[in-house]
């Protein structure tokens, strides 16, 4: 019998903790350790920004699922894992502190034979002052999307901006990323064109500036150092079709901004040529910088080896290479492949939670040494698939087919299918639908731009956004594991 | 192109440099008949992308 567990249940520990509950026999047990009591589609959190969905629209109660297919819920989050045992418990184990159930601030230990990381990020909110409220949450001047009750308060302030626009004020809409290490520009960027949509919708768009703040050097990085598409007989850079896109909605840019501080109605930057500068607000969302949610690890005696697990930056590394090298020498092999731990075989992270060996945009640094860059992306599909290869990895070693991980989930190896909300309408709304091939550029397969060019697409239109509605509604079916929920693709 | 679609973009800004969309591009992307032709497209790229994903 194996004991199996899943810190964290969003997209790549749900996908994970449901597909291991269903190959393994009753004799194993899954227990997900997440601090949760609801799932949440975060790419609809866009929609309940604007007020198109309600915030039950884009969450379910996980515990009923959890129940039907027979996985042990714990509402709960990780303090530390004990890899070695400690000194009264012989297996690893991982310490929790309840937060529902009944039993909130409740610490306890749970064993397991297996661990799966999927603690998605900490948004680090006071990374920045004035964008956090300095007790890790949401500062009082901007808003998110991050959450879907982010998304509520986003939404309520957002009519209010309405209401002056539709009173005959103008107001100053600023979109973008929170800190010069950011990453989900993506998240930004499908709101500011769905906000542009509802002002349109409402008349007021000419009361409108809109400007996009953001610590990519150019548009349509994403974090993912761009990406080129065929089209009209050329083959076009992202940037490109970004900048078409941004200047035929009158949004304004700024570029490689490291947001250094949020005030009422003024964010404080610095832009990569060094220059401090600031520009004034009457709305702004922010993406914040995500960092590890703050896990620590022991010895069997005890000592603290929270960076031999950990890599810096909080998220758990797994088997990168993680040789500090110039980007010259980035290789699409540094990446990781089984998402395994190097020095405990039983442990794996996935998503937002394993460490990147680098990330995949150019470095780029201001003249007074502050990197401006995006830090890359790892959610939806790739956090999804991770997740299942992991899950296949791990049902193949309990059943003993294997002692080494059977799987593999490298972003250097696996595709991304992006679809980009560009406003909401059965027949009014728009989407940019984005294919990309690999993930993480690979220059030696791929001369040149790095890509498959026969994966690697991107066009807007109404099927877009069709698809997206599409995807809302097949990925909750999938997550609440309705009939039929293994043949949805990750 | 109609001078409707460029009515907002100023001289030598960042706007200027780059592509702006035409009217039978812009009606092509909520053309109904073209977009579930794209629909049908897009999805098995999806598709194929996923397939192609899996190891």
């Amino acid at each position: 019998m194996a004991k199996i567990v899943i810190l964290g249940a969003g997209v790549s520990g749900h996908t994970a903790a449901t597909f291991l509950r269903d190959w393994l026999g009753k004799e194993h047990e899954v227990i997900v350790v997440t601090p949760n009591s609801k799932w949440n589609w975060i790419p609809s959190n866009i929609w309940v920004g604007v007020g198109q969905m309600k915030k039950e629209d884009v969450v379910f109660e996980l515990a009923p699922v959890y129940e039907k297919i027979g996985i042990d819920y714990r509402q709960a989050k990780a303090l530390s894992i004990h890899p070695e045992g400690g000194e009264n418990e012989e297996k690893p184990y991982v310490t929790v502190e309840y937060t529902g159930q009944g039993k909130e601030g409740q610490t306890e230990t749970i064993t397991y034979d297996y661990l799966i990381n999927a603690t998605g990020p900490k948004l680090n909110f006071d990374a920045t002052p004035g964008l956090g409220n300095g007790k890790g949450g949401l500062g009082d001047y901007t808003v998110s999307v991050c959450t879907a009750d982010h998304a509520v308060h986003a939404n309520e302030e957002l009519q209010k901006v309405i209401a002056k626009m539709k009173a005959g004020e103008k107001q100053k809409l600023v979109i973008g990323t929170g800190h010069g290490m950011c990453t989900c520009q993506g998240a930004a960027f499908e709101y500011i064109f769905n906000i542009d949509h509802e002002l349109r919708k409402a008349g007021v768009r000419d009361k409108a500036e809109m400007i996009w703040l953001t610590n990519e050097s150019a548009l349509g990085d994403f974090g993912m150092g761009g990406m080129h598409v065929r089209r009209g007989g050329y083959i076009a850079s992202s940037k490109v079709f970004a900048e078409s896109l941004f200047a035929e909605h009158e949004f304004e840019w700024i570029l490689g901004t490291h947001v250094t501080k949020v005030e009422d109605g003024k964010i404080h930057f610095e832009a990569l040529d060094g220059e401090m500068d600031s520009q004034e607000f009457d709305f702004a969302m922010l993406i914040p910088p995500f960092g590890g949610v703050g896990l620590k690890a022991y010895a069997k005696d005890g000592s603290d080896i929270t960076d031999k697990v950990f890599a810096p930056n909080g998220f758990m590394k797994v088997d990168a290479d993680y040789t500090p090298k110039p980007y010259e020498e980035w290789k699409a092999s540094d990446w990781p492949k089984t998402l395994q731990n190097p020095d405990y075989p039983n442990m794996f992270a996935v998503g937002i939670a394993f460490a990147p060996p680098h990330i995949i945009s150019k470095p780029m640094k201001s003249p007074n040494g502050t990197p401006i860059n995006p830090t890359p992306p790892r959610t939806g599909m790739p956090s999804a698939m991770m997740g299942k290869a992991v899950a296949q990895s791990i049902r193949d070693m309990v059943t003993g087919r294997s002692d080494k991980p059977t799987h593999t989930a490298s972003m250097s190896e696996m595709g991304a299918a992006c679809v980009a909300s560009a406003g909401a309408g059965i027949f009014s709304g728009k989407a940019v639908s984005m294919t990309v091939y690999p993930v993480v550029p690979d220059y030696e397969k791929y001369p040149g731009v790095g890509r498959d060019l026969d994966y690697t697409t991107g066009e807007i239109g109404l099927a877009g956004h069709w698809i997206k509605h599409l995807l809302h509604y097949a990925f909750l079916w999938k997550a609440q594991l309705k009939p039929f929920w293994k043949i949805i693709p990750e | 192109m109609s001078a409707k679609h460029l009515q907002h973009i100023e001289p030598y800004s960042p706007q200027s440099g780059t592509m702006i969309p035409g009217g039978f591009v812009k009606f092509m992307r909520t053309c109904v008949i073209w977009q579930l032709i794209r629909f049908l497209i897009i999805n098995i790229r999806m598709t194929k992308l996923i397939l192609k994903s899996h190891h």
